[in-house]
């Protein structure tokens, strides 16, 4: 991936290959903020194909897509089978005359998977919350900072997290990343 | 750095959360109906108390939401927190 | 070859690894487990600092963070200097290069020694009261000269080439300090199932179990004992963290700790951070700090020999190194006694103890008078003699408080215990209230804050009995509330509770507080309380006949306590002798406030990894690298780094300068077509059925009539009436509005908007999304833009009729998904393309290659400012400060006058909004074409008026204007548009200037440019 798309494609390409702790940067997919009043929230799932997870900051994938739960009335989906326009437009079929927001988000932020034995500890060098996993398990998403970026964190597996950070933020917080597990370079 | 128990996410630290100062003073539904005065009281009065104080936080890195809280002043610990519409919760003793 | 004053054998060192070291330029050695203090010791080196105000030759007094003496700088190369370290903390590796303080031109022969003689006229609050006169020499010559001479090491001139990492963790229980109570806190929290972390700021797990030669423990010598519960620990999942230092309790039981990662090695690993901060969260805290041992603040007690007993003895058993030759002990406590008998079996000769107690009674005498030792009840030491090292102790009777006649006793240590002080200033930082204990002559933690405990010594359970019993019994307690609510399995829960078999013969809990009586000229006794500060009792003394009575001033004016070392050695003894001047008890004096942090910690820590690139977000936007290619100077923006011009080769190849850019950028962009990337404006979709009602109370413009596919430029204020932001506004669908914001503004409007949204209007269908990084925007400005534009774009017809000025289209640019704005901040026919942000760059070089043939020019920040000033429009932030209204600003006309409400209307109607002397923007011509003005200048009436002028207002924007031939600038003046016509002058140093008031707009003042 060629800087002209992604700010992280020429700091991808040159990461070292850390076992305890790799970095690399995750495929582009559709992303939609979906918002919603109670009578829209089991719709949208169905038109989306996950069922939009109620429990607070969790997410729920099923094959190609991913719903994650950010507030009370917000998810994130995530497809990586669909163009952003075309997921729309099933999901608006679905949703209409219901009370509700869609919007496009697939270019905001970008994904960084830090995968790894040590990938807790060199996330917590930025990020304040117990990513022990009993306090933050596999299924967990939410939004929190990370040093002096927001990001969305994800647990894919007990080892892998998912960073989703907004493009702009995107070279410090790999920085910040790199710097975290220099000392199992 | 305080705790703070998001009614939603659970229990936070306060980096993720923005202040927003007194809560239950709602906007006047009709604000030019006021006089001066009372328009003032509106936009600049509080209550400022030592001991118990509700206020409103905004998980804002975190679910977005606004919530409010009952802290005590004096010694910094939350008394309780609770979503907004909901009435101020009734909490006695101490809390740590 | 390491040190003459080594054992033959015992301690913890490693004699088998021998370690070179320097300190002062010459060589010693040492061995693997010292500290550079043991090291010096075990050479017969007690002179190893000067003290910071009269350069009294000082010694090592303690054995731990508690020192305040041996202050040494250690040297790694130029960059690694780092000063202040306290020698008895310092692990000694091969090569390490040390080097004392304060001291020129040599520690022995030190020229500001001379302070000493002048010592009878240093009192406390000497340069308060001496520096006074004449005014203003404080700033220009004694501050400087003082400090010249003060100070203790030198910090390091060149950067830090270290790296420093921080953290947080979390757990059930943490426990602070390794030594018995806090290894009984950590197994019991661990057995109950807690995840328990133990850290402790020495070398070694351990704490006085480390120097319990004599004790047992479930019937195993107490160092095995430690080493079992260790492998316990560690077998448990306990985290054990040496050399970490919990230096700050934060509230909610966030504890900071600075753990040691390299500073001991003698070839750190580079890749290794030096030092690491954590920010630990606990559920529930175990202080487990233990307690200092208290000297005794008698005349010449700072000479180099004198030393704590206690330490004293732990420089025997655990680092093999005696102390001296032959000692005088003096003592309040039965703590001495130990010292004076390990010191005795390690092959030092005790001279004599001094007791001040009466009639010491117990094992403890008995047993050092069965080994034959000078005991001396209600014996003062009352003076030492030797210059650079104490020679000899001048033992007296106290009888009725008087002090006889001093016999004098050679030796070549003074070792010296009053008693402990419980470790209370954790306990203290996190807000927990301290109670006197009338027994132990001690402040104990009474009431806590925060979920914590003290355990073992920190709370006076001195002794090894019950230090584990008490440690047991807090981590027990820990770990039950702090699983209490958890769903976690009880794991070993159930285990029944742990005693411990102990063997040991504990020291009791006497000790002295003040200055014990000396029978000498008061004016001439230096006894030092504060050993770091030079503070000597009789400056407290002065200090409470002077009048202060408060603690806390006392403190301040004598500084006693203030050091690095926090007061750890001094606090105690200075409240006592407080008290004994001003006829109070101790209590009555209160307590001054412990606060972090614990030991000095390096600014490294705190940094982190925020250096450099790392410092901030450094926020670029997706064309940043086509603009760094093409050239561009860049300037801060919020966190935006933004493409400030587009400086090109002149003639003769040299590169344009600023003013030269941005003239031929206004002129490209006003004759032909500029290109300008914009994508750091903010933008918010806003969402839902009810999405024009929503912006209708948020803006001060009315939105429901504003038709899908247009734009509308909306002003935000804040409730209070006054501009917040701005920002133009598209309506893409009845129930979907793109708006943008300024660039600084976009998350405090976005904020602004979900507070009312959430918790004024929650019965609104309508929701709000950040789209700021979503979208690039393509600024494409000029009487060509439509020309280069229509090639590239596809299902949107760009002419006047289908797309007049104000219009949004969706459709699709170079192949690409774009929501196309026709709008101008230059006055001119432009569009601003969005698209999304992955695209941006490729859509950019489409429109710059398509632009080429039109001989387009890339612009940046300064000309768009420009061409918006020639404009009159505004920048928020700019023209406006906070305390603008509309109007004043020229923004009354964007005030829906038949809306009911909107957020900021009610405040409008404020009378002061009215007043005829509010600033309002205007326009100035300044007489001279070519003087361009400073912004920020201010304006008057008169040229030459008397003083005080009154300022009628200032500058906010001032440019050259190339499309103009001259100079412009914006201006907010009292009155302003009444003024208009008038001359008001700009007060320069270089002389007045002289302005005419204009109309804000300078150009196309009719708007023609814009239809066409």
């Amino acid at each position: 991936m060629s800087d002209l798309i992604s700010p992280l494609g020429t700091l991808a390409a040159t990461a070292a290959d850390i076992a305890a702790a790799r970095l690399s940067v995750i495929a582009p997919a559709t992303q939609l903020s979906f918002r919603g009043r109670e009578a829209a929230i089991g719709p949208a799932g169905a038109g989306f194909g996950v069922d939009l997870p109620r429990q607070a900051c969790r997410f729920a994938r099923s094959g190609a897509r991913l719903a994650a739960w950010l507030g009370p009335d917000e998810w994130l989906l995530i497809a990586e089978d669909a163009d952003p326009a075309a997921l729309q437009a099933d999901l608006q079929a679905a949703l209409a005359g219901l009370p509700h927001a869609l919007v496009d988000v697939s270019a905001r932020a970008l994904g960084i998977a830090v995968e790894g034995p040590r990938a807790a500890y060199v996330l917590n060098q930025g990020c304040p919350l117990d990513l022990d996993e009993a306090a933050f398990p596999v299924g967990m998403a939410t939004r929190t900072v990370f040093a002096k970026a927001e990001i969305v964190l994800m647990r894919e597996t007990p080892e892998r997290f998912r960073v989703e950070v907004w493009r702009s933020f995107a070279p410090y917080a790999w920085g910040l990343l790199e710097e975290a597990r220099r000392e199992f370079a | 750095m305080l705790i703070i128990t998001c009614p939603w996410c659970g229990e936070r630290p306060e980096i993720e959360f923005v202040y927003g100062g007194e809560a239950h003073i709602a906007r006047p539904a009709d604000p030019s109906a006021l006089t001066d005065q009372q328009w003032a009281d509106f936009l600049y009065n509080r209550t400022n108390p030592k001991g118990r104080h509700a206020e409103r936080w905004r998980h804002t890195h975190g679910c977005g939401r606004f919530f409010n809280a009952v802290r005590d002043t004096v010694s910094d610990f939350f008394v309780a927190t609770y979503k907004p519409g909901d009435a101020r919760p009734d909490v006695e003793g101490d809390v740590q | 070859m390491t040190g003459s004053f080594r054992t033959p054998s015992g301690g913890r060192i490693d004699r088998t690894a021998a370690l070179a070291f320097r300190f002062d330029g010459a060589t010693y050695h040492g061995f693997a487990g010292d500290t550079l203090a043991s090291a010096l010791l075990a050479n017969g080196v007690h002179l190893v600092g000067r003290s910071f105000k009269y350069h009294r030759p000082r010694g090592i007094l303690s054995a731990g963070s508690d020192e305040p003496n041996a202050l040494v700088e250690v040297r790694r190369d130029d960059a690694r200097i780092t000063p202040n370290l306290r020698a008895t903390q310092v692990e000694l590796y091969e090569g390490l290069e040390a080097a004392s303080q304060n001291r020129w031109p040599s520690l022995a022969r030190d020229a500001g020694a001379v302070n000493d003689l002048f010592a009878p006229f240093l009192p406390a609050g000497f340069y308060y009261k001496t520096f006074m006169w004449p005014a203003g020499a404080w700033k220009r010559f004694y501050e400087p000269k003082i400090r010249a001479m003060a100070g203790l090491g030198k910090a390091p001139t060149l950067p830090d080439p270290d790296r420093y990492t921080q953290h947080y963790a979390h757990c059930d229980v943490l426990v602070i300090g390794a030594g018995p109570a806090g290894i009984a806190s950590a197994l019991a929290a661990s057995a109950g199932g807690a995840r328990v972390i133990l850290v402790d700021e020495q070398a070694e797990p351990g704490g006085s179990l480390l120097a319990a030669t004599d004790a047992a423990i479930d019937t195993k010598p107490a160092t095995q004992w430690l080493a079992d519960a260790l492998a316990e620990l560690t077998a448990a999942g306990v985290v054990i963290m040496p050399r970490t230092t919990a230096f700050g309790y934060f509230p909610h039981n966030m504890i900071a700790l600075c753990e040691r990662v390299t500073e001991h090695l003698a070839a750190p690993d580079r890749a290794l951070p030096r030092e690491r901060l954590w920010q630990i969260r606990a559920k529930q805290v175990v202080i487990a700090a233990g307690a200092l041992e208290r000297p005794l603040v008698f005349p010449e007690n700072d000479r180099p020999g004198v030393m704590l007993a206690e330490s004293a003895r732990t420089y025997l058993t655990r680092y093999g190194v005696r102390p001296g030759e032959r000692a005088v002990i003096f003592t309040a406590a039965d703590s001495g006694y130990r010292a004076a008998l390990d010191l005795a079996a390690g092959g030092v000769a005790i001279a004599a103890i001094a007791d001040l107690r009466a009639a010491p009674e117990g094992e403890w005498p008995a047993r050092a008078l069965a080994a034959g030792i000078d005991v001396r009840p209600s014996t003062v030491v009352a003076g030492t003699a030797g210059r650079l090292r104490v020679k000899a102790a001048r033992l007296a009777k106290v009888k009725h408080g008087a002090v006889g006649p001093a016999e004098v006793v050679a030796c070549d240590a003074v070792l010296m215990s009053g008693g402990f002080t419980p470790s209370v200033h954790l306990f203290s930082q996190s807000r927990g209230k301290l109670a006197w204990d009338e027994t132990l002559g001690a402040y104990l933690p009474a009431r806590s804050v925060e979920r914590e405990r003290s355990a073992g010594a920190c709370r006076g359970r001195y002794g090894l009995t019950a230090a584990l019993a008490d440690g047991y019994h807090a981590g027990e307690e820990a770990a039950a509330e702090a699983l209490k609510d958890s769903a976690r399995p009880a794991g070993r829960r159930a285990t029944a509770s742990r005693a411990f078999g102990v063997v040991a013969r504990d020291t009791g809990t006497d000790g002295f507080i003040g200055a014990v009586p000396h029978g000498r000229n008061p004016a001439f006794a230096k006894a030092f309380v504060d050993w770091q500060n030079d503070v000597t009792a009789k400056d407290i003394a002065l200090a409470t006949r002077e009048g202060f009575r408060s603690i806390e001033h006392v403190k301040r004016y004598t500084t006693t306590g203030m050091a690095t070392d926090q007061g750890k050695t001094s606090n105690m003894n200075a409240l006592g002798i407080v008290a004994e001047q001003l006829g109070e008890s101790v209590p009555k004096i209160g307590l001054t406030t412990f606060r972090p942090p614990y030991t000095p910690t390096t600014f490294g820590i705190f940094a982190g990894a925020a250096r450099g690139d790392l410092f901030d977000p450094v926020r670029v936007t997706p064309i940043h690298g086509w603009a760094e290619a093409r050239g561009a100077a860049f300037e801060p923006v919020s966190l935006w780094k933004r493409a400030h011009y587009f400086p090109e080769k002149g003639d003769g190849g040299r590169l344009e300068d600023m003013h030269a850019a941005v003239a031929r950028e206004c002129r490209a962009v006003r004759s032909g077509v500029g290109i300008f990337d914009a994508s750091t404006l903010g933008k918010i979709e806003v969402v839902g059925a009810d999405a024009a009602e929503f912006m209708n109370r948020m803006y001060t413009n009315p939105w429901s009539k504003l038709e899908p596919g247009r734009l509308r430029y909306g002003v935000m204020l804040r409730e209070n009436g006054f501009v917040m932001d701005d920002g133009v506004v598209g309506r893409l669908a009845p129930d979907r509005f793109h708006v943008t914001t300024t660039t600084g503004g976009a998350a405090r409007v976005l904020a602004h908007m979900e507070d009312y949204l959430q918790t004024e209007w929650p019965d609104l269908d309508v929701w709000l999304t950040s789209t700021t990084e979503q979208w690039a925007v393509i600024a494409v400005q000029g009487p060509k833009s439509r020309e280069v534009l229509a090639p590239l774009v596809e299902g949107i017809d760009l002419s006047k009729g289908a797309l007049p000025n104000m219009s949004v289209r969706e459709g699709r640019i170079a192949g690409v998904p774009t929501r196309l704005f026709r709008l101008s901040f230059a006055g001119e026919l432009g569009f601003e393309v969005n698209v999304p942000a992955a695209q941006g760059r490729a859509v950019w070089e489409a429109i710059f290659k398509a632009g080429e043939p039109f001989g387009i020019a890339p612009y940046g920040t300064e000309t768009m400012h420009v061409l918006r000033a020639e404009k009159g429009y505004i920048i928020v932030g700019q023209e406006t400060d906070g305390t603008a209204a509309p109007d004043d600003v020229g923004l009354g006309w964007a005030i829906g006058k038949a809306k009911k409400d909107f957020v900021g209307k009610r405040s409008l109607s404020r009378a002061a909004f009215f007043m005829p002397d509010r600033k309002q923007l205007v326009g100035l011509l300044t007489r001279d074409p070519a003087v361009v003005l400073e912004e920020g200048a201010q304006l008057v009436a008169a040229p030459n008026a008397a003083l005080p002028v009154p300022m009628l207002g200032h500058v906010t924007s001032s440019y050259a204007s190339a499309t103009l031939g001259r100079s412009i600038a914006l201006a907010m003046v009292k009155g302003g548009r009444a003024r208009i016509g008038q001359t008001l002058y700009v007060p320069m140093p270089s002389g007045p200037i002289a302005v005419e008031l204009v109309d804000p707009v300078f150009y196309d003042a009719e708007g023609a440019r814009l239809d066409v």
